[in-house]
């Protein structure tokens, strides 16, 4: 059956509170998920205090603040600082963002609570293994495949065409959508998630592509695409405003256009 | 098939994990007749309720002067497939969803088919022997 319930050694236990930086005059409470592999320990949650006239005004400023100045153990991803790259995906408030476009004045009720992106192995604090969700997007194939010539210069797409992918093209795979799914919580092993899928509808939806047929066969499938139980969880969660329910209610409609 | 093939037992590439036996190419017709039984049984819900409000208070002999007619009997037929239909793929769905385990998961979906076809046929018996006095 599905496990309801954190494994053992996933149990969080009660964390340290680290020292209020001297001198500060305005505080912010920050806390932070831990686990380190090397220590055999359960994780934990530690608390921090961060000097917001000292550091910038989002979560991703926070948690440098924190590194920086406090405990340079604490680890988690980043890179571009901006919503870009999807490196900073994580829990914050309860919900799946990016650190570093979510501000934390935005985060009302005391502490800005942050945990790694939910149902994923951990590899160190805030760090999760994404390996089988960058080998969902793999399984889509996310290129273009085609077999006519290839043309002298560029393959050509209409206005309209491209308008199509608008909605689709800007997903940064930050995992923040399909983290955030309960259905990729119980089966993650066979359904695709929201954002592999999403990915999958923009290649469907190009004009240019010539393996339209072959993806949907790879996606007809009970658990691939049709796990997908419009939670709209995905919708909440991403980020940058798309919305993966809609584009698998496209793929479903195709699916059902070409059988009907 | 997740724990039998679970990243730590297993060596398997994870793309290799993630394609495992390939799309069983269907799933699409179970979508389509559970919004088709959807449809059907939003449009038969007004009806259903209209004769069974008609046959309230009635003795045995009422009933069955009601569910005697043709139109009558063939909307609650209708409603009666429409809904069992629908119950199943639910509830196959509920199952898929939360067994994972293989064999439960057979016997559970098995279990589910025989009951939805037995409440179905269950079912219209009783309108048919109603209606025709069989």
């Amino acid at each position: 059956m599905v496990e309801f319930a954190l494994p053992k050694n996933s149990k969080i236990t009660g964390g340290k509170t680290w020292p209020k930086p001297a001198g500060a005059t305005e505080l912010r409470e920050f806390k932070v998920y831990r686990w380190n592999p090397d220590d055999g320990k359960n994780p934990s949650v530690d608390t921090y205090y961060v000097d917001t006239h000292d550091c910038g005004p989002m979560v991703l400023d926070g948690l440098i603040w924190i590194k920086n100045h406090i405990d340079p153990s604490l680890t988690f991803r980043r890179s571009c600082r901006e919503g870009v790259c999807g490196s900073c995906a994580m829990n914050i408030d309860g919900q799946n963002t990016l650190a570093c476009t979510r501000s934390m004045h935005d985060v009302k009720d005391g502490a800005v609570k942050i945990n790694p992106l939910p149902h994923q192995p951990v590899v160190k604090d805030l760090v999760p293994d994404l390996t089988n969700f960058y080998a969902q997007y793999a399984s889509v194939e996310p290129w273009l495949k085609t077999t006519s010539p290839t043309p002298q210069k560029e393959w050509r797409q209409s206005h309209e065409d491209r308008e199509k992918l608008d909605g689709l093209y800007e997903c940064i795979l930050c995992a923040c959508c399909s983290t955030s799914c309960p259905s990729y919580w119980w089966n993650s092993d066979r359904y695709l998630g929201p954002a592999a899928l999403l990915q999958a509808n923009r290649w469907v939806s190009d004009s240019r592509d010539e393996a339209t047929g072959e993806r949907l066969d790879n996606l007809e499938d009970p658990f691939r695409l049709y796990r997908c139980h419009t939670i709209m969880n995905c919708a909440k969660a991403c980020p940058k405003g798309l919305n993966p329910a809609e584009a698998i209610a496209e793929l479903k409609l195709k699916m059902v256009e070409r059988q009907i | 098939m997740s724990t039998a093939d679970s990243p730590k037992r297993s060596m398997r590439t994870p793309l290799g994990r993630v394609r495992n036996l390939g799309a069983a190419h269907s799933g699409t017709s179970d979508f389509w007749r559970q919004r088709l039984t959807a449809v059907a049984m939003t449009l038969l819900m007004i009806p259903v309720l209209v004769i069974i409000m008609m046959t309230l208070g009635r003795n045995q002999a009422g009933a069955k002067q009601i569910l005697g007619s043709l139109p009558i009997a063939v909307i609650m037929m209708l409603f009666i497939v429409a809904s069992a239909w629908h119950m199943k793929i639910g509830m196959q769905v509920v199952i898929e969803d939360y067994v994972h385990n293989e064999k439960l998961k057979l016997t559970a979906i098995m279990l589910n088919n025989f009951f939805s076809i037995a409440v179905a046929l269950a079912s219209i018996y009783a309108i048919l022997q109603l209606s025709s006095g069989v």
